[in-house]
């Protein structure tokens, strides 16, 4: 009993929105409608909702970099892309046979690591900050999809996997759990959903552990003031970096189950349009805080995929609008301006009973 | 094939990868050098002075008054812009990547929506000529004279003026600056559409260059980057020898292995340089002379 108290301890914290009984109580009341939600709906509705989670990971990563570590970061997208690149060559190599596509999964959120730890050595030990490190990312991540995009003469293929240049890569097998007698395969509807929602309240509950901890404490401390940081006695370099590749592992499980989902990957998936979606989703949810991060998202990707009927370059604008002013008139975001409003306003009748 | 045609051709891509880096940087340098904003819808400005010359060229001007509409029109886009958005974010630099990114977004759409997925483009003018085997386009001589005059123009305005004055005052010191009565509001504005109207300009000029299409902003942009983030916050000491020193390794790469590699030299040499000269060239060189 008290090791579950020291646990629920380590979930809250200064760095976290969200604590005491109230809010762990709706957590699990939203848990068990998530657990299920599939029995009320269809497979290509609970297919869709897996779409909306698969995003939800990205959006986490742009919340460690940019919303707790102050780095603003757009190269969200090019490990998004080079991890469901990576799955997509190493899966149409080898087969998803006695549960490969696992490991490919973990395989190619490694490459993505791998890749982030280079770039983020030179950006971070350059002492590259602020907005130069917005623009040295978004440079590598246009690149990266211009390069993908020339790919596609018959020459570019690594093993037997085509690159296929601007169309992209299809047809790698979806992710697959060995099991005795049958394999379960995890088409884009109820077996990926939960895999991807256990995933998800994993990575969300291990975030908030790691955030609360001293680690994420000196991240925020360095946010806050760099210099300070450094005379406390931190590597300001070291911890920056390991949030970066954090944050590269996060988007690179993004990239891998949406690969996975729609057993396609493009390099537009890498462009301008798909590094600008993370960061609206983060901005108007609320960058310093995982829960509105996650809440934000959703809602955001639900309002801009219910746009999309009227036409997706209407959509664009209104997330272009809706981004600009979140920035001019709530630039700690919607959903936790929201939340920080419902937190006092509880606060408020509490003691006013009390 | 002899010595001297060689020589030519690298300099001939030399001076066109030159002109290219300069252009499309030197808008973004200003906004960025005085004010410390990024603008990442720099290219949505250059897009709007491609579009503007194109419809002026198409409504019947020549090509030169088209440029200078399109410059026009570009500077007071960025007017507005710094108005109604940027005005508010100056204590806020992230906060205004992020804001001129939804700018972006909205431009690159709009301009999709109410002018179509592609206009009509202008012709290349002036023709070309024969050095050994090889014929050039006479109208890149042209843009790389305009890179040179871009520059020196942007030398006179800042050092002889009295705006230049005021603007550099308002960029070292700003209470100071404030408190003997400039106005440093309407510094920052003209600042701004100075840029804006830069880009507007080389759009503009690339204009007779390339296909019309509203993501045609993303073709400079990260040109643009690389050689804001070589050079510095200063436009001389910074942009011009960042755009010679990244013209050598464009052209060479291109020439070498072909145009995706140019790209690919460009992105390698700014992370080397950045690692190296953290402030970039200017900072390097004013660390130098202090």
């Amino acid at each position: 009993m008290s090791g579950f108290v020291s646990f629920f301890r380590r979930l809250e914290g200064p760095q976290t929105v969200g604590r005491g009984p109230a809010f762990w109580s709706l957590f699990a009341v939203v848990m068990m409608i998530a657990v299920a939600y599939p029995l009320f709906s269809d497979g290509y509705t609970v297919g869709n909702t897996v779409y909306f989670f698969v995003w939800v990971f990205i959006a986490l990563s742009l919340c460690l970099i940019w919303g707790y570590g102050g780095s603003l970061s757009f190269g969200q997208t090019a490990f998004f892309g080079i991890a469901g690149y990576g799955y997509g060559v190493l899966t149409l190599n080898f087969g998803s046979a006695y549960g490969f596509t696992l490991v490919a999964l973990v395989a190619a959120v490694a490459i993505a690591a791998l890749f982030a730890a280079l770039l983020g050595y030179f950006m971070f030990f350059g002492r590259i900050a602020g907005v130069f490190l917005g623009i040295v990312t978004l440079a590598v991540t246009l690149m990266l999809e211009r390069f993908m995009a020339q790919t596609a003469g018959p020459e570019w293929h690594i093993g037997s996997a085509r690159l296929n240049g601007f169309n992209g890569m299809s047809a790698m097998p979806p992710l697959t759990i060995p099991w005795p007698g049958e394999p379960i395969v995890l088409f884009a509807d109820v077996g990926l959903y939960y895999f991807v929602l256990g995933l998800l309240v994993f990575v969300y509950l291990a975030l908030r552990i790691l955030m609360n901890s001293s680690f994420g404490n000196v991240i925020v401390a360095i946010r806050e003031n760099p210099e300070r940081a450094e005379m406390l006695g931190y590597d300001v370099r070291k911890y920056q970096l390991i949030t970066f590749v954090i944050g590269a592992v996060l988007a690179g499980i993004s990239g891998v189950l949406y690969t996975a989902w729609g057993q396609y990957i493009t390099p537009s998936s890498m462009g301008m349009t798909a590094a600008a979606l993370p960061l609206i989703w983060v901005a108007v949810g609320g960058r310093s805080d995982l829960t509105s991060t996650v809440v934000g998202t959703l809602v955001v990707l639900a309002a801009f995929q219910a746009l999309t009927i009227y036409g997706s370059q209407y959509a664009l604008v209104f997330m272009g609008v809706l981004l600009v002013l979140t920035v001019l008139i709530a630039p700690n975001g919607l959903v936790l301006g929201t939340m920080n409003w419902l937190g006092r306003l509880a606060a408020r009748i509490t003691q006013r009973a009390g | 094939m002899d010595i001297a045609t060689h020589v030519f051709s690298a300099l001939y891509q030399f001076g066109d990868a030159f002109a290219f880096l300069v252009l499309s940087a030197c808008g973004l340098a200003v906004i960025f050098g005085m004010m410390g904003v990024i603008n990442l819808a720099h290219g949505e400005f250059i897009m709007c002075g491609a579009y503007v010359t194109a419809a002026t060229v198409h409504a019947g001007l020549p090509l030169p008054l088209g440029i200078l509409a399109g410059t026009i029109i570009s500077a007071l886009v960025g007017v507005l812009v710094e108005l109604a958005v940027i005005r508010h974010l100056y204590d806020r630099p992230l906060d205004t990547i992020v804001a001129t990114w939804g700018l972006s977004l909205i431009a690159t759409q709009g301009t999709l929506i109410m002018v179509g997925s592609t206009m009509a483009g202008v012709g290349t003018p002036f023709g070309s000529f024969q050095v050994g085997d090889y014929s050039y386009s006479i109208y890149r001589i042209v843009l790389f004279c305009a890179a040179l005059g871009v520059l020196a123009g942007l030398y006179a305005l800042f050092n002889w003026t009295r705006f230049g004055v005021l603007a550099r005052a308002t960029i070292q010191v700003p209470h100071m600056a404030s408190a003997l009565g400039v106005d440093t509001r309407l510094i920052y504005s003209l600042t701004f559409a100075c840029g804006a109207g830069l880009a507007g300009l080389a759009g503009g000029l690339y204009a007779p260059t390339m296909t019309l299409v509203p993501t045609m902003g993303a073709t400079f942009i990260m040109e643009a980057f690389v050689t804001v983030v070589i050079g510095g916050a200063d436009v001389f000491l910074g942009t011009a020898p960042a755009g010679g020193l990244l013209a050598i390794v464009k052209s060479g790469m291109t020439s070498w292995q072909g145009q995706l590699f140019g790209q690919i030299g460009l992105l390698v040499a700014v992370i080397i340089v950045v690692r190296v000269l953290p402030k970039g060239i200017s900072g390097f060189v004013l660390r130098e002379r202090t």
